[in-house]
């Protein structure tokens, strides 16, 4: 049995301690948002934060979890109002919206550890994300609108 | 890929679609807990006006999205068609996914770049009728003529007697009337919603990570199944001993199965590459995949295997391990033998025999695999008398008659339920998950989810084929043009498109084929065809103009104005105004000529594929010594743009991918093993690879609109090469061009 804070709810989950956090998300506390792309943290579509920082979840497992707050694209704003979730909306992002819950998730870090990142920043700081439809040039507004809405009085 | 629904017949059908007030059906009641997927407050009764829509006496409208959602966004864009003929307020309209119905929603097929185009007009008349029925419920309701009932933003209006009432009011006597035919569609030049960009409509759900995808459905009792597959085309299951891995925890079930009994016939996207599966089954995603490690599974070779094909056609499929190496001398062994012509104009022999110059080139492709983020998955439940199967699928009517033959069961008695997919990219035209979840569900008598791993998903593909082709472009001694020729081959189909331009632009004109037969399974991959020849034939026009002593727009507006004036035979299938119209603008909108864009190596490229036509002229630099595309601008000729923002996307993204897919994207074989397995060896384009800026132009005309999801992708190939020519002075005959680049020591 493992005990993990999860976007500020508890949960004893009955697993193996070493399957990857991914897993005991999607299967175990049915919080699909994040997601499987590719199992060997080469794509960024499972991030998540762990005690604030951006882990790739499929290949964390759930014991590195215990004792720390995890938090998922679920637990990132109360009403869908992160400034980065407001962005994303607003610039239209999305194509097939598969890789966007980790997109948001990897730059929700970038964007609290470097307020205002140039389209440099943003190209390293997202360089584990693949979009496989290619929306790279949206995501990058959309961190740019967003850190002018954290500038503004958001989050 | 050409849809086969006959329109004349989806007309007639959807015609049928009309009356009775039916009772709200919530077909993704069972999708996943705790997500309701009306607005609150939503009244439980819903007047069906006709299949699309739905009207509530409160006038609450839902318009039902008919087709497979894939990221080209017709979860939007296709119910806008609606909203506009219908007069109905954009913004609070409800959006849903619609049921698999292809009597009342036509033939719901995404793929080919068709979705726009195939619904354009019987979207229209949906809504146009419609609103044609709630101002007669009005006209009868009041006492006054049809003509006199206007509407505005979902209200009735009766100007003389100052009468007005909502939609909803009527709702319920207008789905009582029957359908109106010939119904006068709205004048372009009033549209409202449709040329205005809307959001997409699930764009909230998709950034709060709600459970739109087939690989988050989930059911009370629910299994996980994975298949361990052959690790080569070419094998197939010998024996295997399960007994570790059914020791393991979580474990229900091993087992083996085939996916279509012998003598089976398969229709045209019912492919199968491994027929005989070894599944694993079990309570968990992680607990299945660690004891499929435990299997101990022998292979052998497969040999020929006989597929029986629809209309009872056989085709061998050669057994044997191929290898890219070996592959690639194969292809140089055909391409020296005499092939298949498929158009000839004029007298080529001799115009080549008195060339005063003959430039010959040969280009070469690999195979693509599609690695849609989200990986392949199907959840089934197949029961006595019925089967419910969910997941992201791009054609719900190819694969229903199938499984009802698989699970011997009427069509009508199988819901297929159609998710959000996390891509497509034409894979998921193809059937085979879909019958695996099922033919495993029937099995084990049980609800299963079928899961591919990234893994299993990239070496187990349906690719993009390898392709090559020659040409050869003849020169009279004043470097006019006098004869071309292409000869295109490939594993296991070539992709000669013989009556696309240049044919209709030259006098003596030859197209020639071959194919070689193989194992490796291949099929849809954003035009597969014509991604192969946008880069081929596009960088051999560059090369020609380049000898000619011409500018390569200029070159192709010359070859397409005679195109135009005086055609060389009758079958040239595309309009060669359209064609130059792109060509035109894009070289207005880069500036083609301007000084200051000396800096840039440009490179330039249109291609006509899918009804539309697209040119591109992308703007590389060098960044950390490497090649770097950091400006494109894009020409669209695509007719009415229905959502401008959102087809603005589409046209980047596939600017990206094909940046990506020209300068790395490459499967190769080793003994019929693919060698890239993960993205850790398969190179993906990514966030420092992509452009700076993609300026998209559109031409404007109000023909009727056309897709977006193909044509965009082939021209940015040929576009590439260009540019790379123009920073290295080597041209890239190969893809994925990174492996020339590498043999570069100074770029």
């Amino acid at each position: 049995m493992i005990t993990l804070n999860i976007n500020k709810k508890t949960y004893n989950v009955d697993v193996d301690p070493n399957t990857p956090l991914l897993w005991v998300l999607r299967d175990h506390i049915n919080l699909v948002g994040t997601k499987y792309g590719c199992g060997v943290a080469q794509c960024g579509a499972c991030v998540v934060h762990l005690d604030g920082e951006a882990v790739r979840s499929c290949v964390t497992k759930a014991s590195r979890a215990a004792g720390k707050k995890v938090v998922t694209i679920e637990g990132l704003s109360e009403n869908n109002d992160h400034p980065l979730q407001k962005a994303w909306i607003e610039t239209d992002v999305a194509q097939c919206g598969y890789c966007q819950a980790g997109q948001i998730m990897s730059a929700a870090v970038l964007l609290r550890e470097n307020k205002n990142p140039t389209d440099e920043d943003i190209d390293v700081g997202m360089a584990g994300n693949i979009c496989r439809c290619g929306t790279y040039l949206r995501i990058r507004e959309a961190i740019h609108l967003a850190a002018e809405l954290q500038k503004k009085g958001g989050k | 890929m050409e849809t086969k629904q006959s329109r004349r017949s989806f007309l007639r059908s959807s015609a049928l679609a009309g009356g009775g007030l039916m009772l709200s059906f919530t077909w993704l009641s069972g999708f996943t807990p705790g997500e309701p997927t009306d607005a609150p407050g939503i009244a439980k009764e819903w007047a069906e006006i006709n299949g699309y829509i739905k009207i509530t006496p409160d006038n609450i409208i839902k318009i039902l999205n008919p087709n497979p959602e894939f990221g080209q966004n017709v979860m939007t864009s296709l119910p806008m068609i609606i909203a506009e003929e219908l007069d109905a307020e954009w913004e609070k309209l409800v959006v849903e996914m619609g049921p698999h119905d292809n009597v009342k929603l036509g033939p719901q097929f995404t793929g080919g770049s068709n979705s726009v185009r195939m619904y354009w007009k019987p979207l229209r008349e949906a809504g146009a009728a419609a609103r044609q029925m709630l101002r007669e419920a009005a006209a009868q309701t009041w006492g006054v003529p049809l003509e006199e009932v206007t509407t505005k933003a979902a209200m009735l209006y009766h100007e003389k007697s100052g009468r007005s009432g909502t939609y909803g009011q009527f709702s319920s006597r207008a789905s009582g009337i029957p359908v109106p035919k010939g119904v006068k569609l709205k004048d372009v030049q009033r549209f409202n919603v449709v040329r205005n960009s809307k959001k997409n409509v699930e764009g909230s759900k998709i950034v709060s990570g709600k459970p739109l995808f087939g690989i988050d459905y989930k059911q009370e009792g629910m299994l996980i199944a994975m298949i361990e597959h052959p690790p080569a085309f070419g094998m197939k299951l010998k024996s295997f001993d399960a007994s570790d891995a059914l020791k393991m925890p979580g474990i229900k079930d091993v087992l083996s199965i085939p996916l279509y009994p012998d003598g089976f016939e398969q229709g045209g996207f019912d492919t199968r590459t491994f027929n005989d599966l070894l599944v694993v089954v079990g309570k968990t995603t992680w607990e299945v995949m660690q004891a499929r490690k435990k299997l101990k599974v022998s292979w052998e070779p497969s040999g020929d295997v006989k597929n029986k094909m629809g209309g009872g056609r056989e085709v061998t499929i050669p057994g044997g391990l191929e290898s890219t190496a070996t592959q690639l001398e194969k292809m140089k062994e055909y391409a020296a033998k005499p092939a298949q012509q498929l158009r000839k104009d004029g007298d080529p022999e001799t115009a080549f025999k008195n060339a005063a110059q003959v430039i010959e080139r040969t280009y070469h492709a690999p195979f693509l695999a599609h690695n849609c983020l989200e990986p392949m998955n199907f959840f089934a439940h197949v029961m006595d008398d019925r089967a419910v199967v969910a997941g992201p699928l791009q054609a719900p009517g190819w694969s229903e008659p199938t499984l009802a033959k698989l699970l011997n069961l009427p069509a009508d008695k199988i819901d297929i339920q159609m998710t959000r997919m996390g891509g497509g990219f034409g894979l998921r035209a193809y059937g085979h998950y879909i019958y695996e979840a099922a033919v495993i569900s029937k099995k084990i008598k049980a609800p299963v989810k079928l899961v591919y791993t990234r893994e299993d998903d990239m070496t187990y593909g349906i690719y993009r084929p390898m392709y090559t082709a020659t040409y050869r472009a003849a020169l009279d001694a004043n470097k006019n043009l006098i004869a071309f020729h292409v000869k295109g081959g490939g594993i296991p189909e070539h992709a000669v498109h013989a009556n696309r331009f240049p044919a209709g632009a030259v006098d003596n004109y030859l197209a020639e084929s071959w194919q070689i037969p193989s194992n490796i399974t291949i099929g849809a991959f954003r035009a597969p065809r014509s991604n192969f020849n946008a880069a081929s034939e596009q960088s051999f026009l560059d090369e020609l103009a380049e000898v000619m002593g011409k500018d390569p727009i200029d070159f192709r507006l010359e070859l397409l104005q005679r195109a135009k004036d005086n055609p060389v035979g009758k079958n040239n299938d595309y309009n060669a105004d359209r064609y130059a119209g792109v060509l035109k603008l894009v070289k207005e909108k880069s500036g083609w000529n301007n000084p200051e864009n000396k800096k840039y190596s440009r490179g330039v490229a249109a291609y006509f594929c899918h009804a539309s036509y697209v040119a591109h002229v992308v703007d590389m630099v060098k960044k950390d010594g490497q090649p770097y595309v950091e400006r494109v601008f894009s020409a669209a000729d695509c007719g009415i743009v229905i959502n401008p923002d959102a087809a603005i996307n589409m046209i980047e993204g596939a600017v990206v991918d094909g940046i990506g897919n020209a300068l790395y994207g490459q499967l190769t074989l080793t003994n019929g093993a693919p060698d890239q397995q993960n993205f850790s060896q398969y190179r993906m384009i990514r966030f420092n690879e992509a452009p700076k800026k993609i300026e998209v132009h559109f031409v404007q005309n109000d023909l009727d609109p056309t897709g977006l999801g193909e044509p965009p992708f082939p021209p940015v190939f040929g576009a590439v090469a260009g540019a790379l020519y123009k920073m290295t002075g080597k041209r890239f005959y190969n893809q994925p061009f990174i492996t020339q680049l590498n043999t570069l020591t100074n770029v």
